[in-house]
């Protein structure tokens, strides 16, 4: 069992220089926050909240201004293949066919051409992709594409996931189908995960916990325990989870929560 | 397909109303019969003014002069020299220079786009070297290196370098950060990021200034034999026009173009077999 913990965690960006010294910015303010390996966390807010900054922070991109970040009590040095990201825009590498992509984390480790392509091929199967491993990144729909960065994710081995709205950029069908991959692949990998999104749907459906981020600085401002992800991985289909009572009314709550911080609308 | 532009490559616009009860009637004609219709005008404009003598034919020989000029080139060839031997020389020059200058100037590319002491310490030398006409250094490089195959290799190196140089730091510049973050969070150290990121990357653009380098090459080429050399395509030239050979110089002259399309021609070639994905990105 793996902890990620932020401890009073700020982030300010510097004054920006040449623009008349245009006062430096607090993006993230006394954030608090623990992901543990059995959890899905996850962190809902408006655009300009501050939720990918948390998220470039706990990858390592960016280095907080105060606080701690720690994995098991161990402050992270920058970014690392124990929390591997997965990107709404996919980030996957055109020179590479979808299995080499996936193979690169191995490549990385000095794992032999073989051996790698063989550890790939077993995660495009995983992801339910067997037969896609020759196809060149644009030849993939954006669902699989997707299927592909989280392959690729898996195969550093992280402790953590950190997804960055990784289904923010799917059609509806799609995404409600790749909301149950997702958990189930989590389920397998053992790693705990810090999801990104802005819909209260899929933080409410795939969350352990989800975490509301209030901008202006970004602070921490609720948390729920959701327990729907139990059920989706029990197999129950994802459009009678969201048509159930609770459902709804921890919905309506927390939309309540979020338009309270905001008067953007939050699309569901 | 043209060498021009790819514009053909883009969406042509599509007629829907009229193409059914009009079949054929006003479709355009196609660009490529335009331009063919053009090149055999111009020829036989060429061939009329020689045949009715409106230039002397020491300024102006017929077609026929220049298609037998070649032939004879080919075949037994012009100061001591076949055409095969002349074009030999001027692209053993032209290849030569092209590995050193991307010998150098890829790394340099390199170190200005990733570093900033690179690029303080190469930026003004490049800024310098790439709007100097060749030309203008041949003289210092033929004090300095001499008159043999390594002054003209240099000149030439010389002129292709900064178009490397400057492409391949574009290329690693543009570089997305996605890429770079997600090969970092996979495990990769900063050489891995460059090796399996940064460079792949690039290679696109690299591809692209050496395109472009292989034409100012070619160009640098035929001025340097023009001036200091005893063979190659460039000196067959100044030597024929020295004796008022004027078919073997349009002969010359129209190899050289020959020449630099093919070259064109087969550096597409490898670019869209190299690096599909450009197109797709």
């Amino acid at each position: 069992m793996s902890i990620l913990t932020f401890r009073n965690v700020s982030l300010r960006y510097p004054p920006r220089a040449g623009r008349g010294g245009a006062a430096e910015k607090l993006v993230l303010d006394g954030i608090n926050l623990q992901v543990a390996s059995d959890e899905l966390v996850a962190i809902i807010g408006r655009s300009g909240s501050g939720k990918t900054s948390l998220l470039n922070l706990a990858a390592g991109f960016l280095e907080p201004t105060s606080g701690s970040i720690t994995v098991d009590g161990v402050p992270i040095k920058g970014p690392n293949a124990d929390r591997a990201v997965v990107f709404q825009d996919d980030a996957l590498y055109p020179w590479l066919d979808a299995r080499d992509n996936i193979a690169l984390p191995f490549k990385l480790k000095g794992v032999p051409l073989a051996e790698r392509r063989e550890k790939a091929q077993q995660l495009l199967e995983r992801v339910g992709l067997a037969d896609a491993g020759d196809r060149r990144i644009w030849e993939l729909s954006g669902g699989m594409r997707q299927r592909v960065g989280i392959a690729r994710a898996l195969a550093a081995e992280p402790r953590f996931l950190l997804l960055d709205e990784p289904l923010g950029a799917l059609d509806a069908l799609t995404r409600t189908r790749m909301q149950a991959f997702l958990l189930r692949i989590k389920a397998e990998s053992g790693a705990g995960a810090l999801l990104i999104t802005h819909s209260i749907e899929e933080a409410l459906l795939l969350g352990t916990r989800v975490v509301v981020l209030s901008p202006n600085p970004g602070r921490l401002t609720a948390e729920i325990e959701a327990g729907f992800n139990a059920e989706v991985l029990n197999g129950t289909p994802v459009a009678t989870v969201k048509a159930s009572p609770l459902f709804k009314r921890m919905h309506a709550g927390l939309n309540g929560l979020i338009q309270s911080t905001t008067d953007e609308e939050l699309a569901a | 397909m043209t060498l021009s532009t790819d514009i053909e490559a883009l969406p042509q616009p599509v007629e829907t109303t009229t193409e059914a009860a009009l079949p054929r009637a006003s479709r355009p004609v196609p660009i490529a019969v335009i331009s063919t219709i053009t090149v055999v005008a111009i020829i036989g404009l060429w061939g009329l003014a020689s045949a009715y003598a409106l230039v002397s034919p020491v300024f102006l020989p017929s077609p026929r002069q220049v298609v037998i000029a070649l032939y004879n080139l080919v075949v037994t060839g012009f100061v001591d020299s076949t055409l095969a031997e002349h074009v030999g020389a001027s692209l053993y020059r032209i290849f030569g220079a092209l590995i050193a200058s991307i010998l150098i100037g890829i790394p340099a590319g390199i170190a200005i786009g990733t570093s900033r002491v690179g690029r303080g310490i190469l930026d003004p030398i490049v800024e310098f070297l790439r709007p100097l006409p060749p030309l203008a250094y041949l003289p210092l490089v033929i004090i300095w290196v001499g008159i043999g195959e390594a002054s003209k290799i240099t000149v030439i190196a010389l002129s292709m370098l900064p178009s490397i140089i400057l492409s391949t730091s574009a290329g690693v510049r543009g570089v997305s950060k996605d890429h770079v973050n997600a090969a970092r969070s996979l495990g990769a150290s900063k050489r891995q990021v460059l090796t399996e990121v940064v460079l792949p990357s690039a290679v696109p653009s690299i591809l692209t200034g050496i395109r472009i380098a292989l034409g100012a090459g070619w160009t640098t080429l035929v001025a340097a034999e023009l001036v200091a050399a005893t063979s190659g395509i460039g000196f067959m030239i100044q030597s024929a026009a020295q004796f008022l050979v004027t078919d073997i110089v349009i002969a010359g002259i129209i190899v050289i173009a020959l020449i630099a399309i093919l070259l064109e021609f087969i550096a597409r070639l490898i670019e869209r077999r190299l690096v599909p994905w450009a197109s797709h990105r």
